[in-house]
């Protein structure tokens, strides 16, 4: 076994009266726009095809009507597939029988909803321990380790609030701490925090990264927002009208935009939070500075040199020193790009 | 169709009905009878207890349905005039056959409705039986009922039955499928069969719909007790019903108070007690 821990290969979801008729035409590049033309079916899903690797955050990003959330929903089959495959550990998602599916969404992978999808009738603590009350665990043993993810995600003295007695982010961290007490390896993510307002959102994306600092759970994580996917994307994955367009980490795809429209999706965003120092490193021995890491952000790296009155800064890796990189070449590095912003193409 | 021909054809109808009877109506009245010795049991149990305990188990009960004292206060003042104008026998065999009219609409309607949640082909075919059994006149079903069981309790009762379970099917029902379908995503999402969503998510969630189905069910129940009382059924339709035939204003009135009585009673009790059942709802901001 490799460290891929979800597979998703080929993957075709069509919606509609007679989808399984319609699979040929899409698989011979019919686009969704004719497809809902000719025959009054849309296309959900476009040969997806994704490897999650074991233990990192794997985010799927797309605008609305992307297909993300269907896409997500595949991996539990709470939305059956029109064709493909999702392998994870080994198993094929889609030959489960009913009792066999149930089993691995009891324990193997569990979900976090964007509209949280709390039991209104139920306690904050009965909520946590409802993954486990269906596992068929005894009370007393739920309710001993719903208390323990209560307290990790900071709620400790609302386990007696309804859910509709707590603000958003509180709602949201009861939907989280659920997702966790039932200790399944992958952790799905429906937007789950785009309800919430900025600040709030910020707060829950450090307790989600500090949580999976201890946790090194598998997630895949939906989002529309690329500051969102950038913050916590091992990986991201962008997806549109149902197929993915690009895919690789936060660096790459910055960098390396692969058409017009993710060149206009990341133009807007600070550049000197994600890039590496590493990503403009050059050889250059006339320049003298302080020593960096060579996974500093810029935005850090450009405060250390500018506070350091040089113009550059060497760049260590392991203790040894790899490179330099000069002040000009990090301010030209997170500079707005001017290409294809007077395009004529609007996107959103 | 020709006048011969029509009368033929209801003459076939009336003695094939009538052959069913001769055949079946034992085996079906046998079927009954474990309802009827409950209602006289039950009816025994109510007139037979010396009044004061009565009262008290309906204070008691009236007092924890609603946890109101005021409420409390006036079903003993109510039930003191009762018994002071002397309708307490009356009364207590219609408390009987409601109550038993209500369990066996609760045991029999909520299932119904809950079947019709799970599909829509039961949905699409209960649905005109119950339109039916709402507004088809009581005295068109009362026919066939009597030709099978005869006169008494237990054709009263499921006359009463008949008209009275049509509200807790359909809002069972509805209040199923009104569930909030980002919650039962969530429970399909953890892994709930069928009985773990229908027990911790459907049911309690859809309770104060189905409290407005029993309640619905309890107050038309009180309205059949008169026509009930046509085919012996005791209780307080029967002193209605002769205040009619020989025009005793008194009579007709007091009796027909002392039923308001009993609905306003059962009305008020269920609904403060379904309330409290939801907890949630009191406080905060419902999203």
């Amino acid at each position: 076994m490799s460290d891929i821990k979800v597979s998703i290969n080929s993957l075709y979801k069509i919606f509609g009266s007679d989808a399984a008729s319609m699979i040929g035409l899409v698989k011979e590049g019919m686009s969704k726009s004719d497809l809902l033309e000719q025959h009054g079916h849309v296309l959900g899903l476009d040969n997806v095809n994704i490897d999650v690797k074991k233990q990192q955050i794997q985010v799927i990003m797309g605008l609305s009507g992307s297909g993300k959330s269907t896409l997500i929903r595949h991996i539990n089959r709470l939305i059956e597939p029109t064709s493909g495959s999702i392998i994870v550990d080994g198993d094929d998602i889609l030959s489960m029988s009913p009792a066999e599916l149930r089993d691995f969404r009891r324990s193997k992978a569990s979900m976090v909803f964007q509209k949280f999808g709390l039991l209104p009738h139920r306690k904050v603590i009965d909520n946590v321990a409802y993954g486990l009350s269906i596992q068929g665990i005894n009370k007393e043993e739920a309710l001993a380790r719903s208390n323990k993810w209560i307290e990790s995600v900071g709620l400790t003295g609302f386990e007696n609030h309804y859910p509709s007695q707590l603000s958003g982010g509180m709602q949201q961290r009861v939907g989280l701490a659920r997702a966790l007490a039932t200790d399944a390896d992958i952790l799905l993510m429906d937007e789950a925090f785009s309800a919430l307002d900025p600040l709030i959102r910020s707060d829950m994306q450090d307790v989600l990264l500090s949580l999976q600092e201890q946790l090194h759970k598998t997630i895949i994580f939906i989002t529309h927002d690329l500051d969102e996917a950038l913050k916590l994307g091992d990986d991201i994955a962008i997806l549109r009208d149902g197929a993915v367009i690009q895919s690789g980490t936060a660096e790459k795809i910055i960098l390396h935009p692969a058409d017009d429209y993710v060149t206009d999706f990341i133009k807007d965003i600070n550049k000197a939070r994600v890039l590496k120092v590493s990503s403009v490193m050059a050889k250059d021995a006339a320049i003298k500075g302080p020593e960096i890491q060579d996974n500093v952000i810029i935005e850090d790296a450009l405060q250390t040199v500018s506070q350091s009155g040089s113009n550059g800064a060497i760049i260590v890796k392991n203790g040894k020193k790899v490179g330099t990189v000069s002040l000009t070449d990090m301010i030209m590095a997170i500079a707005r790009s001017t290409k294809n912003t007077d395009s004529d193409t609007v996107y959103r | 169709m020709g006048r011969t021909d029509l009368r033929d054809f209801k003459k076939a109808i009336d003695e094939s009905f009538r052959d069913f009877t001769r055949n079946y109506g034992e085996a079906i009245e046998n079927f009954f009878d474990p309802l009827l010795y409950f209602l006289i049991w039950l009816e025994k149990l109510f007139l037979n207890s010396p009044w004061p305990i009565v009262m008290a188990s309906i204070a008691l009960l009236v007092y924890f349905g609603s946890k109101s004292i005021k409420l409390t206060i006036g079903a003993l003042f109510a039930f003191l005039l009762i018994g002071y104008l002397d309708m307490w026998e009356d009364t207590m065999a219609t408390l009987a056959i409601i109550s038993v009219a209500t369990i066996v609409c609760i045991s029999v309607g909520i299932p119904i409705g809950i079947l019709m949640a799970r599909s829509n082909r039961t949905q699409t075919v209960v649905t005109p039986i119950l339109d039916i059994m709402q507004t088809i006149p009581s005295f068109v079903y009362l026919i066939p009922v009597v030709m099978l069981l005869g006169i008494g309790k237990v054709p009263g009762l499921l006359a009463v039955c008949i008209y009275a379970i049509p509200p807790i099917v359909r809002l069972t029902n509805l209040g199923i499928r009104l569930v909030d379908k980002d919650v039962m995503e969530a429970s399909e999402a953890f892994g709930a069969s069928y009985k773990q969503k229908l027990l911790d998510v459907q049911i309690p969630l859809a309770l104060p719909n189905i409290f407005a189905g029993v309640n619905q069910t309890i107050m038309m129940a009180l309205s059949m007790v008169v026509i009930a009382s046509m085919i012996g059924v005791k209780g307080l339709g029967v002193p209605v019903l002769r205040a009619i035939s020989n025009q005793y204003l008194a009579l007709g009135v007091m009796n027909g108070l002392a039923i308001v009585v009993l609905a306003i009673l059962f009305d008020r009790v269920s609904q403060s007690f379904g309330k409290r059942l939801q907890a949630h709802r009191e406080s905060g901001h419902n999203v």
